[in-house]
């Protein structure tokens, strides 16, 4: 009986969004009087961070600071279309619906200054502080909050614009089931390091590097906040959570914090986090989407280490004790 | 059911509630009071997102009764900034992303207030066994152990 040591490895490739029946998401941009943007959607801010990501888009798009765009996801009911928060999707769908809406906004924006500038829209540009300026010629320039206020109450024009994103329905082909899943995919590597116990079955993660391949990095501490979260995640779902021990059995499913096991702040590996940014073709600004799958990669990587560790494979999650202790003694049969 | 009175300082001002026996100080901040720093998050002391502070101790408010809490002072989280300026604790927790979904956090921020009201030069064995009561489900808490060490070198930094 001992302590024996084990490292895993593991890839993945990971689809953003789902093939559904068409895959849509809708976002509408408005000015206020004084020039400040108001984006609408109905993708839900969960704590990954939905709403900043917008504001930077739009302002990216638009051409004015960050803190001049507010974003409402307030209500399903009546916002615009959206499929959801899920699957990964909300950068990178709502994200080019926000794109397109505020590529319409901008153009009224550009329309409305070049009437009181007295030049061509096509001759200006913004200069990111909230400015448009004559190109080659600064000193000609008007803020867009004078932009905004002569739209609203001289020229009549709403600064507004709509964003539709959908990535149509792939169907398999007959023949050959070739399909397009998605447009877009994000990836990750994990090495994970474990100690198990072959007496009691126990489980330590040491420790668990991880490599993720997510697009451009839109903000790129939030995206490392949700890798480290999403890793320590993974090691979670590896060795401890379920909702159905026995599955398909209902039996023992843990109805609270004292049944369903939730690791704490005592119970970290150590925890490397490396992003590589590949821009994405059809991504907003080449994001794609970390949030699923940064927890992923973690579980079949300590599934491969208890299998270097110990020699057996436990093919149900999480890898309980129990699990191994059983795979352990089928093993010596 | 007779309602019993209670009465007590909150964040520095005086509160008086008519509340039925047996609620709980939870239910008495969040539904009478109107702070709803503390979250419900499990009622039967599993997760600490609830955590307050009561006379200096740290507190689940889903297991405490409201009416114990007569004449006591209780601190929450919505207590912490003053004027308008952040709470050492709060603003580490903000600059080192110790927030995402943001349901822990108060708890989170109760339990480090009590570990430092009383540990200024906390070690991180300290810091993890303050928080072992407190689950999250977002940060992978080594963003949240940041915070707190971040919090605490600004202590040393004062007192040096
Ligand atoms: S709500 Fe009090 S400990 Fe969970
Ligand atoms: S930040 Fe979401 S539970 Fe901690």
């Amino acid at each position: 009986m001992a302590i024996r040591r084990g490292r895993g490895v593991a890839a993945i490739n990971y689809p953003t969004g789902m093939n559904l029946g068409g895959d849509p998401t809708q976002a509408l941009v408005h000015s206020t009087p004084t020039g400040n943007f108001m984006v609408t959607l109905s993708s839900v801010d969960l704590g990954q961070g939905m709403k900043q990501i917008m504001a930077q888009i739009c302002a990216e798009t638009i051409g004015v600071p960050t803190d001049c765009v507010v974003v409402d996801t307030a209500d399903t009911d009546t916002g615009p279309h959206c499929m959801g928060t899920f699957a990964s999707r909300g950068t990178h769908r709502a994200g080019n619906a926000v794109i397109q809406a505020a590529k319409e906004a901008r153009q009224v924006m550009l329309e409305v200054a070049a009437e009181e500038l007295e030049v061509n829209a096509s001759d200006l540009e913004t200069d990111g502080q909230g400015n448009i300026l004559v190109k080659g010629a600064p000193q000609k320039s008007i803020s867009i909050f004078d932009v905004a206020l002569s739209a609203h109450f001289k020229r009549g024009r709403s600064i507004s614009g709509r964003g539709m994103f959908l990535i149509p329905r792939s169907y398999p082909e007959k023949e050959t089931g070739a399909m397009k899943p998605s447009t877009c995919y994000a990836h990750a590597c994990t090495v994970a390091e474990v100690e198990v116990d072959d007496e009691t079955g126990e489980v330590t993660v040491l420790t668990v590097k991880n490599v993720f391949e997510i697009g451009r990095a839109l903000n790129p501490k939030m995206v490392e906040q949700q890798l480290v979260g999403g890793s320590w995640m993974g090691i979670s779902h590896a060795l401890y959570e379920t909702t159905e021990p026995y599955y398909p059995n209902r039996d023992h499913g843990g109805t609270d914090f004292n049944q369903y096991l939730m690791p704490g702040p005592g119970d970290l590996a150590e925890t490397e986090i490396i992003v590589l940014e590949r821009p994405s073709a059809d991504g907003p600004y080449g994001a794609k989407g970390p949030g699923e799958m940064c927890a992923n990669p973690q579980i079949p990587a300590v599934a491969n280490a208890v299998f270097d560790a110990v020699g057996v494979r436990v093919d149900t999650l999480p890898i309980t004790p129990e699990r191994i202790l059983r795979a352990l003694k089928a093993q010596a049969n | 059911m007779a309602k019993v009175p209670v009465q007590f300082t909150l964040n520095g001002s005086e509160k008086a509630e008519f509340i039925d026996s047996g609620t709980t100080l939870l239910h008495a901040l969040r539904d009478k009071i109107g702070d709803t720093s503390p979250k419900g998050g499990c009622h039967q002391g599993t997760c600490g997102a609830c955590s307050v502070i009561v006379d200096g101790e740290l507190r689940l408010s889903c297991l405490t009764l409201a009416e114990t809490c007569n004449g006591a002072t209780i601190t929450t989280t919505s207590g912490l900034a003053e004027g308008g300026v952040l709470h050492p604790l709060q603003r580490a927790f903000l600059d080192t992303f110790a927030t995402q979904c943001g349901f822990c956090t108060p708890g989170m921020i109760m339990a480090a207030k009590v570990l430092l009201d009383h540990t200024p030069n906390p070690s991180r064995e300290d810091v993890v066994e303050a928080l072992s009561g407190n689950i999250c489900r977002c940060t992978g808490y080594e963003p949240i152990i940041q915070a707190v060490l971040t919090a605490a070198r600004g202590n040393s930094q004062n007192a040096a």
